[in-house]
């Protein structure tokens, strides 16, 4: 077969770098994955009441790709809104373990990343990377819905430097 | 063929669910399609504030009030500092008390819309939950120009209040007043008249005035009897005796009656607001006379207001240093849940986030 | 006499405590004197050489005026004492770091000498007072109190003083009621029931009373079921550890006639147990399961005490006061 590359028309040029792309299949991995972040709604405190009001028409999140789906098995990101309670930390668990890969975790709110208020408390799990590994922190109480769209693109350029790349940011 | 063999299923409403507004566990026992038996477990937020309250004084556990129920945060932080500033004896300006009356109702206005929201997203509709998170929004960033914060404020102090309205945030108000009454009448024409919303929750959960007196219940669950109680008139605290408005009553105290209940709470909140604006002094001082160490007398009180979820109580044993020596919080949604498992028994497992949505809990007020 | 409990020296560890107690004094008094006490601290303070000499002034004329034996007689040596007091700490809050143990000493010392003087003027006074007057019981306390000015001898003479004036403070309108509980507690239930009744007046003048443990179910089923007393809402049942024992309060109202009650029960602190009242008032039932999971009380006649706040094989009741979380670092 006979390609010419001279006899391309420029407009033609312009149609192709619009719309052929090249890359390898881990960047469009990547890039799907990234910009259809399923969550699970894991809203424990006062931050799911600002998760809520993310997804609500104000702050919208649907535009984003992101739809809260209430079951583990179909959820990509578990977003840890709220105070991990000792009573409730081996059920967070259980649930990160249900949720098939490739899955992420953003700790929402300064109760998920290290206690916030109530780390002198009894009962609370002082940051939930104690028991899941968590890529992205939104520190905050409770971040705004504005802060918390900002760490979900935070975890959406994480995710696609680490197909891109191939490296991970954490180690695992 | 013989009869097919059935047993009991034990099913579990796990704490991580979309309709148990928060981290809450039913255990429910089910024959078929129809609870035989109910076991509420709770505690899964339980974060130790009253513990961690015996270690702050004052002025630092009204952040952590906000965080109890967190849908009305303005509500609980009046609890705390009405207490302490009735132990004192403090007298707070007009102004601020004008100020927190007006923030605890739109308060009341912002947690009914969640409720609203959320309860006819559980039933089924999917619209009303975005309406009524739009306007919370409008609220919010009244709130947001006045404090600081649209979710924990920790706006109110003992003896006054944090901040002083900026220029033309009364003005705001009242113009989002106005636009609340025909959106009232929006939500009123999307929902109350659906038939299929009404077949959902007509007689549903019902139960009699003795049964929730002796439950403890307050709130639109006690007022949906038929027994007149609201703390705002019959306690009256703040400057809710200069206000005309009326207290909703229901009749049969099913999921309906609650319904009705708490939208026309929404109604009457939106008249006094017309009136506190109408009346709000145009200069005052925000905080009053407070010494510069809070320290009440030794002593105990227990102080109680109507937040939108029922009657929120204080009670506080101060031994007279800066810290209390114990802090309880009488919880509404604490109190009010204990009836479920006797509502749940003998109904069909749909109704189940039909009943629990009506109660109104929080987690966060449940498990403090 | 409340002026002699509040005057205890033992319960002086510092100079913080003792501004506790003036500020202690301060609340117990009606609104409007307590408004013009906090005014009168914020305004007047002064240095700290100058306060003892202002108070031992203030004193001396006070008692003179209050000869004259009307309420604000006796609330204003209180509120001159106050004020010094609260004059004291003024300066003391803020320097409280930087002052040696001899300046500390000093001004301990300057303020008990204070207060003695104020104590022997006042015991004069109350001298005048029972020798004008036929109390025989003030004569005889004050005789000897006048002689001896020792810290130690303030209670009784602050005593003698108001018990030879008419009290400040008027009978509360809910006295009454309370009498009328007292009395029904004692006739229909036991005689022995009732331990101590009382108005807690910052609260809106609430009937406070204590209740034997042992009695307890019968006198809330009377409090319940008695149409006079138709306490058939339970508002709120609290838990409290004393360190020496701990305590139930509960919050009665009758929703009929807007009355309200507080009633507290105490137990000891190791096996503590209170009857349970979920057969009288439904709603007691899981606020007595988060007592006993908090505090450890047992709630004997309830009919499903078990954990609900903590996770069922937690170890220890994370509410009182000698609590140690087994796994703080988590």
């Amino acid at each position: 077969m006979e390609f010419d590359l001279a006899s391309v028309s420029p407009e033609d040029i312009r149609e192709l770098e619009r719309n052929v792309f090249i890359g390898s299949l881990e960047t469009l991995k990547g890039w799907v994955r990234s910009n259809s972040l399923w969550p699970l709604t894991f809203g424990l405190a006062c931050c799911a009441i600002e998760m809520m009001a993310a997804g609500a028409p104000h702050y919208d999140l649907d535009r984003f790709g992101v739809m809260f789906r209430t079951s583990p098995r179909q959820a990509d990101v578990m977003i840890v809104s709220g105070t991990v309670t000792k009573k409730m930390g081996p059920l967070l668990r259980r649930l990160y373990d249900q949720m098939p890969e490739p899955k992420w975790v953003i700790a929402m709110g300064s109760c998920a990343t290290a206690g916030g208020p109530y780390v002198k408390s009894y009962s609370v799990i002082k940051g939930v990377d104690q028991i899941v590994p968590v890529d992205v922190y939104i520190p905050g109480c409770p971040p705004n819905p504005a802060a918390l769209i900002y760490g979900i693109n935070k975890l959406q350029e994480k995710i696609r430097y680490e197909a891109r790349t191939g490296k991970r940011v954490t180690s695992g | 063929m013989g009869v097919i063999r059935t047993e009991e299923l034990l099913l579990n409403v796990g704490p991580q669910h979309p309709s148990t507004h928060g981290v809450f566990r039913i255990i429910v026992k089910l024959d078929g399609e129809i609870i035989t038996e109910a076991t509420p477990v709770m505690g899964y937020l339980h974060r130790g504030t009253e513990k961690l309250a015996e270690s702050l004084n004052y002025t630092q556990i009204i952040p952590y009030t906000d965080r109890m129920d967190y849908v009305s945060a303005m509500t609980n932080n009046y609890v705390l500092v009405h207490a302490v500033e009735k132990m004192m004896g403090l007298t707070v300006p007009e102004r601020a008390e004008f100020l927190r009356l007006i923030v605890m109702e739109l308060q009341r206005i912002a947690s009914h819309l969640v409720w609203w929201g959320t309860y006819l997203l559980d039933i089924g509709a999917l619209s009303p939950f975005l309406y009524a998170f739009n306007d919370r929004e409008r609220i919010l960033q009244l709130f947001n120009e006045l404090c600081g914060a649209r979710l924990t404020y920790n706006y109110m102090r003992v003896g006054g209040v944090k901040w002083d309205a900026p220029e033309g945030w009364i003005d705001k108000v009242k113009a989002f007043v106005k636009s609340m009454y025909g959106k009232l009448d929006d939500y009123h024409a999307l929902v109350s008249g659906n038939e299929i919303f009404l077949s959902r929750i007509k007689g549903v959960g019902a139960y009699d005035a003795e049964t929730a007196i002796a439950y403890g219940l307050s709130g639109a669950n006690l007022r949906s009897t038929g027994v007149k109680w609201d703390l705002r008139k019959n306690e009256p605290y703040s400057l809710y005796d200069r206000f005309e408005f009326d207290v909703p009553v229901g009749r049969n105290g099913d999921c309906y009656d609650r319904y009705v209940v708490r939208m026309e709470e929404i109604r009457q909140s939106l008249r006094i607001l017309e009136q506190a604006l109408e009346q709000f002094p145009p200069e005052g001082e925000t905080m009053g006379k407070v010494p510069r160490v809070i320290r009440p007398p030794a002593g105990e009180i227990y102080v109680r207001i109507e937040s939108p979820r029922g009657e929120i109580g204080c009670y506080i044993v101060s031994t007279g240093k800066a810290e209390p020596y114990r802090l309880k919080f009488r919880r509404p949604s604490f109190v009010n849940l204990q009836i479920l498992p006797k509502l749940l028994v003998g109904e069909s497992m749909t109704n189940l986030v039909t009943i629990l949505g009506g109660i109104d809990i929080v987690l966060g007020e449940v498990d403090c | 006499m409340s002026e002699g409990e509040r005057k205890r020296p033992d319960e002086r560890e510092d100079d913080v405590s003792a501004a506790s107690a003036g500020e202690q004094r301060t609340g117990a008094l009606e609104d409007g004197v307590s408004a013009v006490n906090i005014g009168e601290r914020r305004s007047g303070a002064p240095k700290d050489g100058g306060s003892a000499v202002s108070a031992g002034e203030k004193r001396t004329e006070a008692p003179e005026a209050g000869a004259a034996a009307t309420g604000a007689g006796t609330s204003r040596p209180e509120a001159a004492e106050t004020a010094a007091d609260g004059a004291r700490t003024e300066p003391a809050a803020p320097a409280r770091r930087k002052e040696t143990e001899e300046e500390k000493a000093a001004r301990r010392k300057a303020a008990l000498e204070a207060r003695e003087a104020a104590k022997a003027a006042k015991a004069a006074a109350a001298a005048q007072d029972a020798a004008a007057q036929a109390g025989s019981p003030g004569a005889a306390q004050a005789g000897p109190q006048a002689a001896s000015p020792g810290a130690a001898s303030a209670g009784p003479a602050g005593a003698a003083a108001e018990t030879n004036e008419p009290p400040p403070k008027p009978p509360s309108p809910n006295q009454p009621r309370l009498d009328r509980a007292v009395q029904l507690l004692r006739e229909l239930v036991a005689d022995d029931a009732v331990e101590s009744a009382s108005i807690n007046e910052a609260n809106d003048h609430l009937p406070t009373l204590v209740v034997r443990k042992e009695r307890w179910l019968q006198a809330a089923r009377l409090f319940r079921s008695h149409e006079e007393l138709n306490a058939n809402y339970l508002r709120n049942v609290t838990g409290v550890d004393y360190e020496t024992h701990m305590e139930v309060v509960y919050h009665l109202l009758s929703l009929d006639s807007g009355h309200n009650y507080a009633i507290k029960v105490r137990t000891d602190r190791d096996r503590p147990s209170v009857p349970s009242v979920t057969p009288v008032w439904e709603t007691a039932n899981w606020n007595e399961r988060e007592i006993y999971d908090l505090l450890g009380i047992d709630f004997p006649g309830h009919p499903d005490l078990r954990r609900i706040m903590m996770p069922d094989d937690w170890e220890g009741h994370p509410l009182r006061k000698d609590y140690v979380p087994l796994d703080p670092e988590v």
